[in-house]
């Protein structure tokens, strides 16, 4: 038996002991899923003993190198686990944006003491972390952001506001862009830096959206000390590394329709079939076409990702994938809503369990706004692969 | 998964993109159109095309091809899109090559796969009958008469039907319109008497033909595969011709969208280059995410045919459906981007947009391919 088959067969086994029942169910949003933090909300205890567990082995960020927490798996040896827990339905124990976005920028571009402080906790589910980006005058241009960060001798004082600040109410630490530079060039007087969100003067106000949740929040920061070994990366120089961390997002953005059920089946299910034919004859039309749609652009993902692995850098192509991505997932929730009528319109009640789908249909709106909007996106495309004047 | 090129693929693709760039350019479809020439294609280029290994491609080296497979037949048929190039290489390296391996009896493939190869002869694949693509509404009849059978029906829409030194036409043996059982194919010799050739005129000045059947005679042994059972290797055959048509699509989309860009950038109007406004911008940047999804999409389908041309039918509706449109936009947004001199013969955008409108037909449209989608998948 060859070391990845036996490694697959450790890890079944493994999983079979060791993932609760209740933890072999879809989640069920964003707000089901297990986000850990110093204040964790638990939906139920096995949530906390699956992260736990999974945690024990390195396995909540299985190929982060095992001094900071990881598994320090193989792509070959994580892609099993993944399979494998694909297999049994098992839930992701940890989301976090420490994991998925402030993680592989320190990785990359933080120093040992940062890696060793800020990794692990992460790893753990202890620490929650949100992303400090967009501003009131800083949103698809966010290079004009203006959080002003002063040099105090023996730390940096912190003033301004952010916003569409993910669950900053919730949050331990955040990961900030922040401008150190007035003078520079508005791209290069931009830094990175870390911060408690229990430092005085930072305070976290929640949107109510269009859903009627309130995913994301309004930050102000009022004279807030920051330890200046917080600074991740070189003065100035953050921009790098925020460009990074978004392309990032967009992928993971973009990347988010993976393993879907099928539109087919779900517009079948709410508005049934008429001689084996989706009963709306315009409706179907549409949900073939969006199923085309998503096929190819799973194949273009595939594509893109093997093209990377193979040495080719992904570099604006990410934004194609994002804008598309974005797109398709809004045309997808609005074949779901048409399908479902009349029943998709409630808005609360144990019937349409508090309105989700309606909510969820709204909470799409925001994903070709966010991370860069579409509109952004197509700049992007026009100057960095079409090489259009002026763009 | 095949969508990332290997490097014998790109090699085959570099080979292929140069050889077509200047031997079978634009302007050699404009010469053919202008000439009035009585055959639509380049007997020579024809010629040095079987030369490379092309016309044989999907050939095996018994009878004299290269057996390169669909992937190979894809690339190549993407480098004759982009340069508009006319030949036979759909209806005889794809259509009938494909026919003949699924269901040629080995006197058959002796008598034709070589033939094929070597560039000496080419075939029709007569099909259609009605305004729109139907398989299975298949009308022509062919009823038992004497030893053999005896053909009566019209075709159209039949590609080099009128320069084919043999036809493989789809006939109706039992069952009715609306059937895919019932049907037999047959190998035609086009100088059989009873037959009635019309060359159409098309608008993308490629080759088409429309033919008459009227008592056509011909023996047991013309019957290509099984009688009664033709639906299978007509499926076969239509898998096969629309990937190649979806990748020709690609090659042909691909470069509108390239000289679209090009013009962009250079025709200036208000005192800038007009490929600086936004509203072009934009519409380009969207156009370019569509082209790059259609691309996975044809590399998926070649790939899935290379495993299995019978069962390939899903990925394949779903990628000509895909390319029907993509490419359709972007034939229409060339001529739009173009402005005045889009619509001007002198241009090559005009040429491409027609040639899109006739590929995108072919063997389905887009919404022929999406009902499809749906019925496969039970909707």
């Amino acid at each position: 038996m060859s070391d990845l088959d036996q490694f697959r067969q450790d890890t079944r086994a493994w999983l079979a002991e060791n993932c609760p029942k209740e933890m072999r169910k879809p989640v069920k949003g964003f707000e089901d899923a297990c986000w850990g933090g110093r204040n964790p909300e638990y939906s139920c205890p096995e949530q906390k003993l699956w992260m736990d567990r999974m945690a024990s082995r390195g396995w909540t960020v299985p190929t982060w190198p095992k001094e900071y927490g990881g598994g320090g798996l193989t792509k070959a040896e994580a892609k099993i686990l993944k399979s494998e827990m694909r297999r049994i339905s098992a839930r992701n124990p940890l989301s976090s944006f420490g994991i998925w976005m402030l993680g592989p920028a320190l990785l990359k571009f933080g120093n040992e003491e940062q890696k060793l402080e800020h990794l692990p906790p992460i790893a753990r589910g202890e620490i929650r972390w949100c992303q400090g980006y967009s501003e009131p005058g800083a949103g698809s241009d966010l290079a004009a952001l203006a959080t002003k960060c002063e040099d105090k001798g023996d730390h940096f004082l912190v003033n301004g506001q952010k916003v569409w600040t993910s669950y900053a109410d919730k949050a331990d630490w955040i990961f900030c862009l922040v401008r150190t530079d007035f003078e520079a060039t508005k791209h290069t007087g931009i830094s990175f830096v870390l911060f408690d969100m229990e430092t005085p003067g930072v305070e976290a106000k929640p949107i109510k959206l269009i859903s009627g949740r309130s995913p994301f929040c309004e930050t102000f920061f009022e004279d807030v000390k920051v330890r200046k070994d917080n600074l991740v990366g070189e003065l100035n120089k953050g921009w790098t590394i925020a460009k990074y961390l978004l392309t990032h997002e967009r992928e993971m953005i973009g990347g988010m329709s993976e393993e879907m059920r099928p539109i087919s089946e779900i517009t079948a299910a709410s508005i049934g079939l008429v001689d084996d034919k989706l009963a709306d004859p315009m409706l179907r039309a549409k949900v073939a076409e969006t199923e085309v749609d998503e096929w190819a652009y799973m194949m273009t993902l595939t594509r893109k990702l093997a093209e990377a692995k193979a040495g080719a850098s992904l570099g604006a192509d990410s934004s194609m994938l994002k804008y598309y991505g974005t797109e398709l997932n809004k045309r997808r929730y609005e074949l779901m809503m048409d399908a479902a009528g009349h029943d998709g319109l409630e808005w609360e009640g144990e019937r349409s369990k508090d309105g989700d789908l309606a909510r969820m249909w709204l909470r799409t709106k925001g994903n070709s706004i966010e991370g860069g909007t579409s509109e952004v996106q197509l700049n992007i495309i026009s100057k960095h692969i079409l090489r259009l004047p002026g763009a | 998964m095949g969508l990332v090129l290997n490097e014998d693929e790109k090699m085959l693709a570099e080979t292929a993109e140069g050889f077509f760039a200047d031997k079978a350019p634009a302007k050699q479809l404009r010469k053919l159109r202008d000439d009035r020439d009585e055959t639509g294609y380049d007997k020579g280029l024809w010629q040095e095309m079987a030369d490379m290994g092309f016309a044989g491609i999907l050939i095996d080296e018994d009878h004299g091809g290269v057996n390169m497979g669909y992937m190979a037949a894809g690339l190549v048929a993407e480098q004759m899109g982009k340069n508009l190039t006319a030949s036979p290489f759909l209806s005889t390296a794809i259509l009938a090559a494909t026919a003949l391996n699924q269901a040629g009896s080995a006197e058959q493939k002796t008598a034709w796969l070589p033939k094929i190869a070597a560039g000496q002869a080419v075939m029709s694949f007569a099909l259609e009958e009605g305004v729109k693509h139907n398989p299975a509404a298949t009308n022509m009849s062919a009823e038992r008469s004497g030893n053999g059978f005896k053909l009566n029906g019209q075709k159209g829409m039949v590609i080099d039907g009128h320069v084919a030194d043999q036809m493989i036409v789809v006939t109706r043996t039992s069952g009715q319109a609306g059937d895919m059982d019932g049907l037999t194919l047959f190998l035609v010799d086009p100088k059989t008497k009873g037959i009635d050739i019309e060359r159409t005129q098309m608008v993308d000045s490629r080759n088409a033909a429309r033919i008459e059947f009227d008592d056509v005679e011909v023996n047991a042994d013309a019957v290509l595969g099984e009688v009664d059972n033709g639906g299978d290797v007509l499926k076969a055959v239509l898998n096969a011709g629309r990937a190649a048509v979806a990748a020709e699509l690609l090659g042909t989309g691909g470069e509108a969208f390239r000289q679209t860009t090009d013009y962009i950038r250079e025709r200036k109007q208000f005192g800038t280059e007009v490929g600086s406004f936004q509203a072009l911008q934009h519409r380009s940047a969207h156009l370019y995410s569509e082209m790059e999804i259609a691309r996975s999409a044809v590399l998926a389908a070649l790939t899935a045919l290379d495993m299995d041309v019978k069962g390939a039918e899903l990925p394949v509706a779903m990628t000509k459906a895909k390319l029907g449109q993509v490419a359709k936009l972007a034939g229409l947004e060339g001529v739009q981007m173009h402005g005045g001199v889009g619509m001007t013969d002198e241009y090559d955008i005009g040429l491409y947009l027609k040639r899109i409108r006739v590929a995108q037909e072919l063997f389905g449209d887009s919404n022929y391919q999406m009902d499809a989608i749906a019925r496969m998948k039970g909707y």
